[in-house]
């Protein structure tokens, strides 16, 4: 097959695993319900790290920013939280869904094992 | 979500095999589960069945719990064994059709890449090319070539992976006589009743463009319903 595997199409889930093998501290965030002409599927992954270093998307970039920050209150607390964007939100047009939809985005920790 | 979790999810993404994590999004608890396990929670096992066989994520509320069912479905191959007619037609809409497609035929007359625009051709046999690149339960195998020196090792290598779909194009006459080969090389009666031949839906097709759209409309019906009762092959 003309596909190979780079670095270029390696998934949000597989740098989740590279970074946590390097003992980073990650939160993951997943879309889990859409409504209306939302940017990216339900199931749609954003791996993010203590750094704000993040891999994937949970929206065409309009929302990731404030999903980072949440991100950061996820890994400090270790518990997972939800988030819910959209046009009757005044922070979603702040944070610039404007393309009609709603979606929520579960974060959660991601943890070694120890 | 726990390393050993992530480790075992893209594991199975590694080696083709769907998996569904299902979330507790009260509770925060989570599991996977592959293709075939068994899930001892009825509502659950029946939502994670059909989102296996949809391959869609999404929320499902279970005894009063909102639980998320993320499914990872690998991507649907097609491999079209013969640079025929047939597969210049098949090939182009099994790629629009979301199917990562490739067309094997040894006979170089047939696979040049003028009959192949932007498609995955291998000019060598079927037999050189599956060693490293296996059939498995979410790629389809069509078989056009009519010639059993061709068709044979790949038909009988998609029955022993599980292809979801196995399809050979010839007549009844033509198949009885491939059956018989096939049951001498080892392949089961239970296996020889999975393929489709005639190959492809009866929609009277009559030119090699209608045939490929009901070898793809075959192939579309035998993915979706995979894993279900009406998906079996009658």
């Amino acid at each position: 097959m003309s596909k190979t595997i780079s670095n270029a199409n390696k998934t949000p889930l597989e740098f989740a695993e590279d970074w946590l093998g390097e003992g980073r501290k990650l939160a993951l965030a997943t879309v889990v319900e859409t409504w209306g002409s939302a940017p990216r599927p339900t199931g749609s992954q954003l791996v993010i790290d203590g750094e704000g270093n993040f891999e994937g998307s949970v929206s065409g970039g309009c929302v990731e920013g404030a999903v980072v920050a949440e991100a950061f209150d996820v890994i400090e607390s270790g518990k997972p939280g939800m988030l819910e964007f959209g046009v009757a939100d005044e922070t979603a047009w702040e944070v610039g869904l404007s393309c009609g939809g709603r979606i929520r985005i579960y974060v959660e920790p991601v943890v070694s094992d120890q | 979500m726990n390393f050993e979790l992530l480790r075992q999810l893209n594991s199975a993404k590694k080696s083709r095999i769907a998996a569904i994590v299902v979330s507790d999004l009260d509770a925060g608890t989570q599991g996977l589960f592959v293709e075939g396990d068994e899930i001892a929670q009825p509502e659950i096992a029946r939502e994670a069945s059909a989102r296996f066989r949809s391959g869609k994520s999404g929320i499902a509320e279970i005894e009063g719990r909102e639980m998320f069912f993320n499914a990872h479905v690998p991507s649907p191959r097609l491999v079209i064994i013969g640079a025929v007619h047939i597969s210049q037609a098949l090939a182009p809409i099994a790629n629009m059709a979301g199917f990562e497609t490739m067309v094997i035929d040894p006979r170089t007359a047939f696979a040049t890449p003028e009959r192949f625009p932007d498609i995955s051709l291998y000019g060598e046999w079927p037999e050189d090319i599956l060693k490293s690149q296996p059939l498995d339960a979410y790629t389809a195998l069509a078989a056009v070539t009519h010639d059993p020196k061709i068709d044979d090792f790949p038909l009988i290598s998609s029955l022993q992976n599980n292809c979801f779909y196995v399809g050979a194009l010839g007549s009844r006459k033509t198949h009885a006589k491939r059956c018989d080969r096939l049951l001498a090389a080892g392949v089961t009666e239970a296996q020889l009743n999975l393929i489709h031949a005639p190959i492809g839906l009866d929609i009277a097709a009559a030119n090699p463009a209608e045939i490929a759209i009901a070898v793809m409309a075959e192939i579309i019906e035998a993915f979706r319903k995979r894993g279900s009762s009406d998906g079996a092959k009658v």
